[in-house]
């Protein structure tokens, strides 16, 4: 699928990472390398930390030891909007979306920080409107354009993800982090994702928090397994999941089964 | 997708855009001719105060109801405005009061951007505590200051000639100065809410996390939206003072915090026109309260409004009219 040739260099990588909350440790000495144009999955039973990395590498936390290294160069000093200005853009477990504007608006909001308008109080929203072109394709590559004008509030749950991908891609990032984007959906809505992930994640590289295993098998280049805080494994779909160790940290933990299941049924 | 959907779809609202534009159009052309005719109906000083505390709540409500941010602290930001204009005007007799005008806003504005710069990082009730307390101490400096009479305030600010051309003496005059203060006002809260700079706050008030990840420094956002607040309160406060002619306490004290507190919800949060109906109200109240028997009694009765407010309709006189409208003529 991805050509593994001349780029086969880290874009995100993390040397040590630790995250500890009074004592307890969340993240434990995490050396993470996700390769450029690579859909990478980060996956293990629940409270295994994946969220918690995700927010360390998005600063939404700050690390207790270790250090992010993003296109070779530290970022661990940074600032959340720091980092996403560098066009490593997160998007959110629970549905992140502005609920009382509509889709178009929505997206708008992610394009407009690049006029470098948006603390101009005293100028009209309607110079935001030469934005609506490329607002509305971006709504369009995500199967939304109808929506345009629906306050997002009033939308289906699927389309709402679909919706945070949008956002996301206004702002043309190099690295999406994606917090479990098919969690709580239905299986047509998981395959209209699993697609559009295929499809916007060209010429990107994408990390991924994925509790449905099928999803993961259809779209990871690499995966690493977390469990208790630890990388436990790292490697391809059926080397991980043919890993004694993966196995036995599954166990009972019937998130990953019954999707697991789900998936093959 | 099909084309026509995405043709379409905007162009509709495009049309219930502009339909809704025009009867806003109307809405403040009325209102607007309203505020020209009524000091010929009702008692000039009395609507002068009216429109002073309805800037005052309206600059509140840009912080409250489009930023997210409840300051327990605004009494400070109206004060030093009032103080500020009042002094100067009453020192220097040459200045003209829209200097002196301009001088006390521009007080606020500063004392502003130190109490956001203090206060912007926390929040919620934290947010509200620290700015009650930074108000508090304002407080005590305009008891102890050398300049603001201390527990007697400042008295006789002369209220001079407009441009050294026009004078305020007659109420009238004064009455257009302020009503004009007041749009000026209304107007740049209006541009405000329907700016760049307000679509990104209202996207930080509907969910910070994914502003924050969208590379927004929301706290930057936020400290704007609290020096326009209280630069706004400023003016309020030392319109106040011009018309009054003087500066007290009163306008420090943390009631008067609660107060615009009071006037915005019971008005309407979150909506242009909300403070100015709560504003009304209040003012009106207390005015028609102080001359009957009941005069004792307002504090208690004005409670008792907010309490029906909150727990019957929430979103304040305007929020609930807005949303009859839509129910019954959409």
């Amino acid at each position: 699928m991805q050509t593994e040739t001349i780029d086969s260099i880290a874009v995100l990588e993390t040397r040590g990472l630790t995250k500890s909350f009074r004592g307890f440790t969340a993240v434990d000495d995490v050396n993470l390398r996700v390769q450029e144009g690579h859909i990478h999955a980060l996956i293990g039973p629940n409270g295994a930390g994946k969220t918690t990395v995700f927010n360390l590498l998005t600063k939404f936390l700050a690390p207790t030891r270790g250090e992010i290294l993003y296109r070779g160069k530290p970022i661990t000093s940074l600032k959340s909007n720091q980092i996403a200005r560098q066009g490593l853009v997160r998007s959110f477990q629970i549905s992140a979306v502005f609920a009382h504007m509509t889709a178009l608006e929505n997206v708008r909001v992610a394009l407009q920080r690049r006029l470098g308008t948006s603390f101009h109080f005293w100028k009209s929203e309607k110079t935001l409107e030469p934005l609506n072109e490329r607002a509305l394709a971006l709504l369009d590559e995500v199967g939304l354009a109808a929506y345009a004008d629906t306050l997002t509030v009033e939308m289906p749950y699927g389309r709402k993800r679909a919706l945070e991908v949008a956002t996301t891609l206004a702002l043309d990032p190099v690295m999406m982090l994606l917090d479990e984007p098919t969690q709580g959906m239905g299986a047509e809505d998981v395959d209209r994702i699993v697609e559009l992930i295929k499809r916007v994640s060209k010429g990107r590289t994408v990390l991924m928090v994925e509790h449905n295993l099928s999803v993961v098998s259809r779209l990871c280049d690499r995966i690493t397994v977390l469990a208790r805080g630890a990388v436990l494994a790292e490697g391809d779909y059926p080397s991980v999941s043919s890993n004694p160790l993966v196995r036995e940290a599954y166990m009972g933990s019937d998130a990953a089964e019954t999707s697991d299941e789900r998936a093959s049924a | 997708m099909s084309d026509s959907q995405v043709v379409g779809a905007p162009g509709i609202a495009a049309k219930r855009e502009r339909r809704a534009g025009q009867r806003r159009a109307i809405l403040y052309i009325a209102l607007i001719a309203v505020g020209l005719v009524a000091p010929f109906l009702a008692y000039p000083v009395f609507l002068m105060k009216i429109l002073c505390f309805a800037l005052f709540a309206c600059a509140f409500n840009l912080l409250l109801g489009y930023a997210g941010l409840l300051s327990f602290g605004h009494a400070a930001f109206l004060a030093s405005g009032g103080y500020v204009t009042g002094y100067l005007l009453a020192s220097y007799p040459g200045l003209t009061p829209e200097l002196g005008v301009l001088a006390g806003t521009l007080a606020a504005t500063l004392l502003g951007c130190l109490f956001g710069v203090l206060s912007i990082r926390r929040q919620g009730i934290y947010f509200a505590m620290v700015t009650l307390a930074l108000a508090q101490l304002m407080f005590f400096v305009f008891i102890q200051a050398p300049f603001t009479g201390g527990e007697d305030g400042l008295h006789g600010v002369p209220r001079g000639e407009l441009f050294g051309l026009i004078s305020l003496q007659s109420n009238l005059a004064m009455y257009y100065f302020v009503f004009a203060v007041f749009l000026l006002g209304f107007a740049l809260i209006q541009r405000t809410v329907h700016s760049p700079f307000g679509q990104v706050l209202k996207a930080i008030r509907e969910n910070e996390p994914r502003a924050v990840s969208l590379g927004y420094n929301v706290d930057a956002y936020k400290l704007l939206a609290f020096v326009l607040s209280a630069g706004l309160a400023g003016l309020a406060g030392a319109t106040k003072t011009v018309v009054f002619q003087l500066a007290s306490l009163t306008d420090a004290h943390w009631h008067m915090s609660g107060e615009v507190i009071l006037m915005t919800l019971l008005g309407g949060v979150g909506t242009l026109l909300g403070p100015l109906a709560g504003a009304s109200l209040v003012v009106s109240l207390q005015h028609l309260l102080a001359q009957s028997p009941l005069g004792n009694w307002v504090s208690v009765i004005l409670g008792a409004i907010f309490v029906l407010c909150v727990m019957s309709f929430r979103s304040g006189i305007v929020g609930e009219l807005a949303t009859l409208y839509r129910k019954n003529f959409k």
